[in-house]
């Protein structure tokens, strides 16, 4: 009797081990999605049951926490059930998982696409990822405080009257009981709105001047010139001298800048278009709102829009078995071309690409097109290809951090080394 | 006489036989969590180490290059010093405090418990959180004087001290306390009537005697300081760095575990292997030392 039991205990053992490894999946192919934006999780999970519902085919959506999702990819790749879509946002993503991605050339799914500008390539010429969504930013202004103060945003057409009008509403900030900009916090939860969107403008005019060197927007450039490096110093000093927080206290962080911007206790916001649903919740009227282009003093800047592109790309996992890609290609072709589905993906990612896709509602997005339609161009998102972008942008926030904390010509230099020489030293990290 | 079987006997064969029957039952969960959850990642990580690899199932031999890149790489030896360093004063202030603190509690005064349990406490809350709460504690300081503790690697530094003794202070004190309670009364005693002062009846008769717990403890505070990782990471994070003219940059409060750590992460796939070659170098390193100070301190033991 005893030893039945313990080989029946011994069984229980083994079996519980194997169970670990070995959920098989359906003939018919499943899908699953490590999804890259947490706010999006909810919408994607109602989707994935409502697909699984109308077709079975089983979908599953996992979400990393954010600010992690590289880590969780590592570990999800390497299990049996691996992603069979994942996100490869930029040139740093298409070095390091370049191998696992589909060539999507010529899939059902890329066929949907109506534009050609939201595709990665790897050195190969392999289109390793393609745009799901894109987005916009620049600097959120509330026009019905600037009303209050007696400005309108229609005055703001370049860095001179950008700068007019933030010094006034500063210089009568008491009277009015705002002031001009939200805190501009360099912690991990709000830096990157300066090192990842900010710095955009210095890349971008580089890019325009010269997009040889950027093989016309499709590969890193090895190096910076820096040449527009005043020009970020300018809108950047501009924003954190003109502040209702003081820069002393950036480098800490744990401020709220988009309470603040809700609450009207500024009026400038350095943001983009993902923040329409989080400030609508906080009760803001959105009518009331505007995105203006970072303006900072080029030449000709008038003509400048907002900064449109996007880091969310759809890569599918090349490893996966052929039923699972199938699987894969038809659960997002459904995503881009049903009615209902395509106008909740829309509801939480924005603007989608594609043919048959629901119109966006977003007004920072309609905005971003109205710039388009006066002629004004779009400043691209050469952010994207910063290189080892992490280590790069932990690089240049401790320069800033110094540089808040004593404004001094020589710290704004070791500001300028972060990121121009930084950007030559990570790129040979990456390629070396 | 011949011994009568006695069937209570730990050798008796009552209590034998089930035991042999059994023993593999109790071991083999333990063997084989062991084997899966050390000895099976220990040398897969060991042969990662001389591979390019991107995911642990997809990699490519590349022999020691990883290694002569780690040891190329001088963010990893500046944070070898820094470690060591760090490891080496934090061991110090760790066990010199908690000895007297042990040594005050074990004096006959009043809420001797209540402050045990007190200072033991701060030792059942996780890194990551210590670190984020201490962070706003010296913020909250700091920011008085307008400064932070991102910005100065010597405030770094020591936050990362008191952190670590507000942590392992209490812990080690525990330790002590058992240590200094198995002192032989009778040899207390007998140094009194010989006239030995207070300092002396320490020196010569209650630290040889608790010389088993500074073995410990000095063994744990060390390989603890060296393998400090989510207090460094929740505190300062590396910052600051200091940037050179050609644009490398320092991290002067980054300690070789989160070294690893950003290699890791923070880069491209090629450095994966690169730190994982610094992983097995740090394991190598923790070791030798704890050894080393395991075998010297030992010798100082006596026997009672």
């Amino acid at each position: 009797m005893k030893k039945l039991f313990a080989v029946l205990m011994a069984l229980v053992m083994v079996l519980s081990f194997a169970a670990c490894g070995n959920e098989s999946s359906a003939e018919g192919g499943s899908v699953y999605w490590l999804n890259f934006k947490p706010e999006s999780d909810e919408v994607l999970k109602e989707l994935a049951a409502k697909y699984t519902e109308e077709t079975g085919v089983e979908v599953k959506i996992e979400t990393a926490a954010s600010g992690t999702y590289n880590e969780t990819l590592t570990a999800e790749m390497d299990k049996s059930e691996a992603p069979t879509i994942f996100v490869v946002g930029n040139q740093a993503a298409v070095d390091t998982w370049g191998d696992y991605c589909l060539d999507l050339s010529d899939t059902a799914i890329a066929d949907e696409l109506n534009t050609d500008a939201y595709m990665l390539y790897d050195a190969d010429g392999k289109l390793c990822s393609i745009g799901y969504c894109y987005e916009c930013y620049g600097i959120i202004v509330n026009n019905a405080l600037l009303n209050k103060a007696g400005h309108d945003v229609s005055e703001i057409t370049n860095f001179e009257t950008l700068k007019a009008v933030v010094e006034d509403i500063t210089a009568r900030s008491e009277e009015l009981g705002f002031g001009a900009f939200t805190s501009n916090a360099m912690d991990g939860s709000s830096s990157w709105r300066y090192t990842g969107h900010m710095i955009n403008l210095e890349y971008y005019y580089e890019y325009a001047e010269n997009p040889e060197a950027w093989a016309n927007g499709t590969a890193c450039a090895p190096e910076l010139t820096g040449a527009y490096m005043d020009n970020f110093k300018a809108l950047y000093d501009l924003a954190v001298t003109n502040s209702i927080v003081d820069r002393k206290e950036l480098a800490n962080g744990g401020f709220d800048a988009q309470a603040e911007f809700a609450e009207e206790k500024a009026a400038f916001y350095v943001q983009g278009s993902w923040e329409a649903g989080g400030l609508e919740g906080k009760g803001m009227d959105l009518s009331k709102l505007s995105m203006i282009p970072y303006y900072c003093g080029v030449e000709g800047e008038e003509k400048a829009g907002l900064n449109c592109g996007t880091e969310n790309y759809w890569a599918i996992n090349g490893n996966a078995s052929e039923a699972d890609i199938q699987a894969t290609i038809d659960f997002m072709v459904w995503l881009v071309t049903d009615a209902e589905a395509s106008e909740a993906a829309v509801g939480t990612f924005g603007v989608m690409p594609y043919k048959s896709a629901a119109v966006s509602t977003n007004p920072f997005l309609a905005q971003a097109n109205a710039y388009l339609g006066d002629g004004c161009y779009n400043m691209a998102w050469i952010t994207n290809f910063q290189p080892n972008v992490d280590a790069y942008r932990a690089t240049a926030v401790s320069a800033m951090n110094d540089y808040n904390a004593d404004p001094s010509d020589a710290n704004w230099e070791k500001v300028v080394t972060a990121f121009v020489d930084g950007w030559a030293v990570q790129y040979a990290a990456a390629n070396g | 006489m011949k011994r009568k079987h006695d069937s209570a006997a730990v050798n008796s064969d009552m209590i034998r036989k089930p035991i042999q029957r059994w023993a593999p039952f109790f071991l083999w969960p333990m063997v084989a969590a062991f084997l899966i959850g050390f000895v099976w990642p220990f040398f897969h990580g060991l042969f990662l180490s001389f591979c390019k690899f991107q995911t642990t199932s997809n990699w490519e031999w590349v022999g020691i290059n990883n290694y002569a890149k780690a040891l190329q790489d001088q963010s990893f030896v500046y944070s070898f010093g820094f470690t060591a360093i760090f490891a080496v004063v934090s061991l110090v202030l760790i066990n010199v405090f908690a000895f007297a603190v042990a040594y005050a509690l074990t004096q006959k005064i009043k809420g001797a418990n209540l402050f045990r349990t007190v200072f033991f406490m701060p030792n059942l809350i996780g890194g990551i959180v210590l670190g984020y709460i201490w962070s706003m504690i010296f913020d909250g300081f700091l920011a008085y004087y307008e400064k932070s503790i991102l910005t100065d690697t010597g405030w770094g530094f020591w936050g990362l001290i008191i952190l670590t003794c507000w942590q392992q202070i209490g812990y080690m004190m525990i330790i002590y306390i058992a240590g200094l309670q198995a002192v032989p009364e009778d040899m207390l005693e007998a140094a009194k009537i010989d006239g030995a002062s207070g300092w002396q009846t320490l020196f010569k008769v209650t630290i040889p005697n608790v010389m088993p717990s500074i073995t410990i403890c000095t063994f744990l505070s060390l390989t603890n300081g060296f393998k400090l990782f989510d207090q460094n990471l929740a505190l300062t994070g590396g910052l600051p760095y200091t940037i050179n003219p050609d644009g490398t940059a320092v991290h002067t409060t980054e300690m070789l575990a989160l070294n690893i750590y950003n290699t890791f992460y923070g880069q491209s796939s090629t450095s994966r292997g690169v730190a994982q070659a610094k992983a097995v170098l740090f394991f190598i390193l923790v070791a030798t030392l704890a050894i080393a100070q395991l075998t010297a301190t030992r010798k100082k033991e006596v026997q009672q």
